[in-house]
């Protein structure tokens, strides 16, 4: 048989089609992670954490964060000796770009960062109309902005404010505890750039995971623990004024 | 950052719900609380609110239509919608407002409406000609026995559609306000009497609006106003209304009793940013002005007129006393922040998606969809026209 003008002008756009898969790649193949065999959380030593940014920076590159929007932020705490239910709190751009000198004396300074806390029992994929948001069976609760309606009842529910609705895709958006990073081995974006080591990737369900000695020879708390969300996002020394 | 004081989570500042949310449980509220003013001649046979009962059933399919289209124009991807029918989470309190809403339109509003219009219809699809018959035949449905035996089982039908109807536009509503009543992330929201408070509150706007409605419409048809009828529905009005300013005030007690760790920071909100919807318009105008009116009438003997100015006034400022309780639940509850550090502002957008302008068309457009229904299923006898022969007389 042969290749007519007609069958060319078939082929070429099938070709071109298939021609781009292949410039773009394969995804790296990760054949021996199994998601049974991790529950993932995140360990933050706060005494470590000395307000760079580099995580929040290091975030938005990696995920392609939209101006305005976090996955994750620090938060500064200025707290008096005794008005600790009062404390000041600032996060200029989500302490992007590291923290001004504080104004305030006496009591103390600390940072704080935040991130989706990942929740075993979240109360935002419990509210989400279609599902569209979910747990995924290694504890880390994603979107599929494919089906997200972006009706943001999600982002009401969430305590900690964690969510936000991406202004360009119109649906839900929050940490995704770089999902695409954990599932090949690596850690997250935030963790990698964290020059003290105050953000770690924890596998709970890894029993050689250095969090389980940690988590017995410190004081770990989560944030906002009356919420009952069963978060997995653990703070060493977290201040009792952290809201 | 500008219209924030003090510290917002980052991702808090701009607001997720506008003013178009605050639509939705307003509509849906004039629904349940219209029809269940219906039933109240239908089940419970309160034979002076009669002249009321189909204008009633009108304004709850009105609004009803209505009431999905602020949901829709404020959805990110509007055109996903249909998931909510073909995968409901089951978990989530909103997935089930598309069943509800379809329960509520097509097994009881419709029902009803069809089942009391069918010998109307039936004997317009004869009596009219041109396009107009046409559209009366296809509202037959293709049912055109109109004998006694038949007209009693409609009765019968109706009767029981009514029955169900009566949960149902509880659900309804109730059911709206369980959407915020069960979100524990939002103190403002978070509360047991949400659904119970929203639902009393239903029933006090739909109850003022078809007594406002009904006034306006025998007055501008130059008829006489029945005031046995309004007498009784604005009595309704002022019980349903105590209950339900009983209900915000015990909730508001326990909330200043219990003063728990939201306590100053809602405080503070009331006090400042919700001062003027909240206390000015909610409760001093809105609530508090229209049960004393209403209690005048009540107490002291006062003549026609005085009586039909006070339910006016009585029934608007209701309508507006309701609206912004929507306005202070929804825009209020994303006001502050979850950190109680903080508040931000909301600003209405006047032309965009979700906008003033939308929102004040979204408002119109059930009275404009209410002029067509009661033009194809007038809610009262024709006597003048004699486009209805042997028409039912209005209920």
């Amino acid at each position: 048989m042969s290749i007519t003008r007609r069958h060319m002008l078939l082929l070429l756009p099938t070709a071109a089609i298939a021609w781009k898969h292949v410039l773009a790649g394969t995804p790296e193949a990760s054949p021996n992670y199994k998601m049974s065999e991790h529950w993932w959380g995140m360990l933050i030593d706060l005494p470590k954490c000395i307000g760079c940014g580099n995580c929040v920076r290091a975030c938005q590159a990696e995920n392609d964060v939209p101006d305005g929007y976090f996955r994750t932020w620090v938060e500064r705490y200025h707290v008096t000796d005794y008005d600790i239910e009062n404390p000041h709190v600032d996060s200029p751009d989500g302490g992007k770009k590291g923290f001004p000198p504080a104004k305030e004396e006496g009591g103390k300074n600390f940072f704080v960062p935040k991130l989706c806390n990942h929740c075993a029992d979240s109360p935002c994929t419990q509210v989400c109309p279609v599902g569209a948001t979910f747990i995924s069976p290694e504890g880390v609760v994603l979107v599929d902005k494919k089906y997200c309606l972006g009706c943001r009842y999600c982002v009401q529910a969430c305590p900690y404010g964690c969510r936000f609705i991406h202004p360009k895709t119109k649906t839900a958006e929050k940490c995704t505890l770089c999902y695409h990073r954990i599932t090949k081995g690596l850690t997250t974006a935030c963790c990698e750039s964290c020059p003290t080591g105050a953000r770690q990737l924890a596998d709970l369900k890894n029993p050689n995971d250095p969090i389980h000695e940690f988590m017995k020879t410190h004081s770990v708390q989560v944030l906002k623990p009356y919420m009952a969300t069963h978060s997995k996002v653990f703070y060493n020394g977290l201040d009792g004024s952290v809201r | 950052m500008p219209g924030v004081e003090g510290f917002m989570y980052p991702n808090e500042v701009e607001l997720q719900w506008s003013v178009l949310i605050v639509l939705y449980p307003f509509l849906t509220g004039l629904v349940a609380g219209a029809f269940i003013l219906a039933s109240l001649e239908r089940v419970f046979q309160v034979q002076a609110v009669k002249p009321t009962y189909r204008l009633a059933l009108l304004t709850a399919l009105a609004f009803l239509l209505v009431a999905p289209l602020p949901l829709q124009l404020h959805l990110g991807h509007p055109e996903r919608s249909y998931e909510m029918y073909l995968t409901p989470h089951r978990t989530s309190a909103m997935a089930m407002f598309g069943f509800v809403y379809l329960w509520y339109l097509m097994a009881v509003l419709l029902l009803e409406i069809w089942l009391d219009y069918r010998r109307d219809i039936v004997v317009l699809s004869q009596s009219t000609t041109g396009g107009t018959r046409w559209i009366y035949r296809v509202l037959t449905l293709g049912s055109s026995n109109i004998s006694k035996h038949a007209l009693e089982i409609d009765e019968r039908v109706g009767w029981l559609a009514t029955l169900i109807g009566i949960p149902s536009a509880f659900l309804l509503h109730g059911y709206v306000g369980f959407i915020f009543g069960s979100v524990k992330a939002n103190p403002w929201w978070s509360s047991p009497l949400m659904p119970v408070v929203f639902l009393f509150s239903a029933m006090v706007s739909g109850i003022a609006l078809v007594m406002l409605l009904y006034m306006l419409l025998t007055w501008s048809r130059r008829e006489k106003i029945d005031m046995r009828c309004v007498d009784t529905v604005a009595s309704y009005l002022f019980y349903t209304f105590i209950i339900d300013f009983s209900l915000e005030m015990l909730d508001l007690i326990h909330r200043i009793y219990e003063a728990d760790e939201s306590f100053r920071s809602l405080d503070f909100m009331v006090h400042t940013k919700l001062y003027m919807s909240h206390i000015v318009i909610q409760i001093m105008l809105g609530t508090v002005t229209p049960i004393l009116l209403l209690a005048l009438t009540q107490v002291l003997r006062l003549g026609e007129m005085t009586r039909k100015r006070i339910y006016a006034v009585a029934g608007c400022l209701t309508l507006i006393g309701i609206f912004a309780m929507r306005w202070n639940v929804v825009i209020g509850g994303q006001l502050f922040s979850k950190s109680f550090l903080g508040y931000t502002t909301y600003k209405m957008g006047l032309i965009t998606r979700e906008g003033l302008l939308v929102a004040i068309a979204l408002t119109i457009l059930p009275f404009v969809i209410l002029w067509a229904l009661v033009k194809l299923l007038p809610p009262w006898p024709e006597k003048n026209s004699g486009s209805l022969p042997n028409a039912a007389p209005a209920r």
